[in-house]
């Protein structure tokens, strides 16, 4: 054995590859793209949410001496191009023709020689509204006399979008009408926004005379963009090529193709110029995809002894103007499907009813897992509400109702099949680590004094990596992933994959996975992404399904030649395949070890004169498409102590202890930083974030000044545990584990800040617990945090 | 147009412009020093954070003519010889960053923090940082990042 037995091969603390370019500024986001002759574009936002448009004057824009064209509905109109389809087959205005129906949606859309140019020109655009009445309120979105948003759909007479629902209704209300115990609760998860610090943007080069289209994007999904641009423009697949460069975040937001993007291509096709355009803030926060916004009512039925017997839940959606929502055409309110969560029910049902209102398109982001957030709040929520009525520590309540190892996999009542879990050992090592009785003692004597200090519990389950071809599909796109592998000559290899990352390390875990299958060093695998011209068809990155689809597929390429290397390795040796056995690295003769091959001595003789057998090409190259058997199912159980101030109604996280279960860890440096990014998301949401409207539909929390991000000051330091319970279905026993702590966290900080507030007689706040909405429900006066009702 | 001379990671530029430009598009799109990245329009994210004359701002709200005359470190002018200084080496070794945008101006606050005081706690650093908004890291490998650059190894945030 050479370098293997030297040095970490494989699964393990391995530093990233991506850092010596980011660390020294070397690299490249979207907006670092220069290409000869580049336009800048800039986009003209509706100040209004809802009203007719009545004329658009471009005169004095069009006549800007650095200007070079002014693109509005109209235009678009022309090209077949003024609305788009959206991945939830419903159509999204790309420029506004007949009227806007949210504020800061897009209205006309400028190219000018540089991006100081382009902002002046949108001030010289005069657009004269007519305004209509918005519909702010989800909740009254429905009422009869409520004003029609979407009068430009045949047969549209309403704001109603779908109604969705699962598990058996009958049943489920059997259960609770036999039930000792039926509590509800109704709560909102507020629409808050993944805002990644890079915000979206793209530089569109249609060049003219080969008629190809090379787009730079900051995509998580770069071949479904490339489908969806040929569908919707009309150019041939093979004449575009999508780039997704570096990307600064992703977190959800980068899934969908947004208009600014489509009037960016538009840009270029009429100028015959690259163009670029690269939204700022407000903008991002204001027209880019929002995360949940659901209004949930929830009951949970049990037995006087606390034993959980069913979940009834009915949600109203809030999905904007136009229903852009990101997830597999089957599911239209995603994987809400699996709020029966972590425990064992007689039954379960859930309806979903999405409804339009003047806000900006999205939903599904945010690292929500398609909806798996709002799944996981609301069981956790009602565990805890439960738990408050019976007079129960909701740890133990927890402990008792935990689905049992033995009990996988387990069929929920809802049709999901959780691969494999042992959850009352994750949460026991939760509570060691938070010494969780201690805890509790020292909250009691703070109570005697008058101080007050919650400890809430999150036990979730997940559901990534989407998924079966035969139910999961974006726009009729099996969500399958391909993987291609070549070993060079001298041993070191490329490893191609169809998933974007945007900040993951899959540069380096992607190396790492066929480090571990083959034996080569992983500096000597370079892993390839985000180039369609480059790299196999794929669904990208989003609901933490990159180690679940890409990684299965990983591995099995690199399965795939190791066996092509067995044959060659054998022709060397001059004996039968079946005489050989591998050791990491190698292939030797069974009962002669000295006897063996290195998989670089194999690249090498692969692609040498050496004779192969009859069907055997030669070379070291492999493709696979991995069509994943079922999702895999992470764990995990949080933990967090807060201190709230009576006075002021301010939250302090003073500790946040969590357990992740994501089956075997590529690499748990990384998982940990994974976590770590969660858990911020998590107290962000729980804590300071929300977009929220005035009753004339005005967005408040459009910039960094009220849409608030945790800093380091206001996040503890983050203490980990972890178990493993491999998946029994995936290759490498790996889960998807990205968007666990966001999913999971939230419930952990409210039911934290709830149990301070218990002796004030409070049983629940909706999010976010900023000082006002703590100290007004301390008051007896919740506030509504998503309108802005004082 | 507004004639200027500044220096910027060593090399001495004059330029002729806009008085209106700021000081990150000019660095960004004049200069091609796109290590400097921008994260809101609003001042409060510190991803654009420079050096200029030794002092930490975020360059989004600086215009290029306020630079006039002056020295401007930023993110890529940090390397001597193709080495890593010692906060670049520790953001690395301790994974004190996953998508890279706010590396380049959370790498120079933290800069200006060890230049003011050579050894914080951990308090002192999150206080510091409090300027650069982080959306991927939780901020904990930061802190013991730039704990770890100030040599302070024992003086780490201790986790379970």
């Amino acid at each position: 054995m050479t370098t293997t037995e030297e040095r970490p091969v494989g699964f393990g603390r391995m530093t990233r590859k991506e850092d010596a370019r980011f660390v020294r500024g070397h690299g490249t986001y979207v907006d670092d793209v220069r290409l000869p002759g580049m336009l800048h574009g800039a986009v003209l936002r509706s100040p209004l949410a809802h009203a007719r448009i009545v004329s658009i004057d471009t005169t004095a824009a069009e006549a800007h001496p650095k200007v070079k064209a002014v693109i509005t509905g109209e235009t678009l109109a022309g090209l077949g191009l003024a609305w788009m389809p959206t991945i939830s087959y419903d159509t999204q205005a790309v420029l506004a023709t007949d009227k806007v129906r949210f504020q800061g949606q897009e209205v006309a859309f400028v190219v000018a020689e540089d991006r100081y140019a382009a902002r002046d020109a949108l001030e010289l655009i005069d657009v004269e509204y007519e305004p209509l009445p918005p519909v702010v309120d989800a909740l009254r979105a429905m009422e009869p006399d409520a004003p029609l948003i979407r009068d430009d759909k045949e047969g549209q007479r309403d704001n109603h979008i779908f109604d969705w629902s699962a598990g058996d209704k009958e049943r489920t209300d059997e259960v609770f009408a036999g039930a000792e115990v039926v509590v509800a609760q109704d709560m909102l998860y507020p629409r808050v926004h993944p805002a990644p610090l890079e915000t979206c943007g793209t530089v569109a080069d249609m060049d003219a005379i080969t008629g190809k289209l090379t787009v730079w994007s900051t995509t998580q999904a770069p071949h479904a963009h490339r489908t969806l641009y040929a569908m919707v423009a009309g150019i041939p697949e093979h004449k575009i090529r999508i780039i997704s460069p570096d990307i600064g975040g992703g977190f959800g937001n980068k899934v969908g193709i947004y208009p600014g993007y489509v009037c960016a291509v538009v840009g270029s096709i009429v100028t015959g110029k690259p163009v670029k355009w690269v939204e700022d803030r407000s903008e991002n926060l204001m027209s880019t995809s929002f995360a949940r916004d659901y209004h949930m009512h929830g009951e949970i039925a049990a037995t006087r002894d606390g034993k959980f017997l069913g979940l009834r839940v009915q949600v109203t959606a809030d999905h904007g103007a136009f229903n852009a929502t990101a997830q597999p055409t089957q599911f239209p309110a995603g994987f809400f499907g699996v709020f029966t969560g972590s425990y064992d029910l007689a039954a379960a049902h859930c309806a979903v009813t999405g409804v339009y209102t003047n806000k900006a398109p999205g939903g599904v982001a945010y690292a929500c897992s398609f909806r798996v957030t709002e799944a996981v709040y609301l069981v956790e929520r009602m565990v805890d509400v439960l738990a408050a009525e019976l007079g129960v520590d909701p740890a133990e309540l927890r402990m008792r109702n935990l689905l049992r190892p033995g009990q996988f996999p387990y069929r929920t009542q809802t049709g999901w099949e959780y691969d494999s879990g042992d959850y009352p050992r994750a949460l026991r090592l939760a509570m060691d680590i938070a010494h969780y009785e201690d805890l509790r003692r020292e909250q009691a004597d703070k109570r005697e004094r008058g101080e007050l200090m919650g400890i809430g519990v999150s036990f979730f389950t997940e559901a990534v990596g989407a998924g079966p071809r035969k139910h999961m599909d974006i726009l009729g796109l099996g969500m399958a992933d391909g993987a291609e592998l070549r070993v060079h000559p001298t041993g070191k290899a490329v490893l191609r994959i169809s998933v974007q990352t945007q900040g993951q390390g899959h540069e380096t875990t992607f190396a790492q996975i066929v480090a571990e299958e083959l034996g080569i060093p992983p500096e000597d695998v370079e892993v390839v992404h985000g180039d369609t011209d480059q790299t196999p068809f794929g669904l990208g990155t989003y609901g933490s399904r990159s180690t679940p689809v890409s990684g299965a597929a990983a591995a099995m390429v690199a399965r795939k030649v190791r066996e092509r290397a067995k044959i060659v390795a054998s022709a060397m040796l001059e004996v039968s395949p079946d005489d050989l056995e591998w050791e990491k690295g190698r292939w030797f003769v069974t009962g002669d070890p000295d006897q063996g091959r290195t998989m670089a001595e194999i690249a090498l003789a692969a692609h040498s004169n050496l004779e192969l057998p009859e069907g055997v090409e030669g070379h070291l190259d492999a493709t696979c498409v991995y069509n994943p058997p079922n999702l895999t199912f992470p764990f995990g159980a949080y933990i967090c102590v807060t201190d709230v101030d009576a006075n002021t109604g301010q939250v302090k996280v003073r500790r946040f202890i969590a357990v992740d279960d994501c089956g075997n860890r590529i690499n748990p440096m990384i998982v940990e930083g994974q976590v770590h990014g969660g858990l911020a998301d998590g107290l962000g949401m729980a804590l300071m974030q929300v977009i929220a409207f005035d009753e004339d539909g005005n967005c408040l929390g459009g910039s960094f000044m009220d849409y608030l991000l945790p800093t380091s000051v206001e996040c503890p330091s983050w203490e980990l545990g972890e178990t493993v319970t491999p998946s029994p279905h995936h290759p490498i026993g790996a889960k998807g584990v990205g968007e666990s702590a966001t999913v999971g966290s939230p419930a952990a900080v409210v039911n934290a800040v709830v149990d301070a507030l218990k002796p004030l007689g409070v049983r629940h706040v909706d999010m976010p617990l900023t000082p006002a909405a703590v100290w007004r429900a301390a008051q007896g006066r919740p506030l509504r945090t998503d309108l802005a009702i004082t | 147009m507004t004639h200027i001379k500044v220096k910027v990671d060593g090399t001495t530029y004059e330029d002729d412009v806009e008085p209106r430009l700021l000081l990150a598009h000019y660095l960004r799109d004049r200069l091609g020093l796109t290590g400097t990245t921008i994260g809101c329009d609003t001042s409060n994210c510190g991803a654009c954070t420079v050096a200029l004359d030794g002092a930490s701002v975020k360059s989004c709200s600086v215009l290029a003519v306020q630079a006039d005359g002056s020295e401007v470190t930023t993110v890529q002018g940090l390397a001597e010889n193709g080495e890593w200084t010692a906060l670049q080496r520790a953001f690395h070794e301790r994974h004190g960053l996953q998508c890279g945008y706010c590396t380049p101006g959370m790498i120079m606050a933290a800069r200006d923090l060890l230049n003011e005081n050579p050894h914080p706690g951990p308090h002192e650093v999150r206080q510091a940082l409090e300027g650069n908004l982080c959306r991927c890291t939780g901020y904990q490998n930061i802190v013991r990042a730039v704990l770890a650059a100030s040599g302070e190894q024992l003086a780490e945030e201790v986790t379970a």
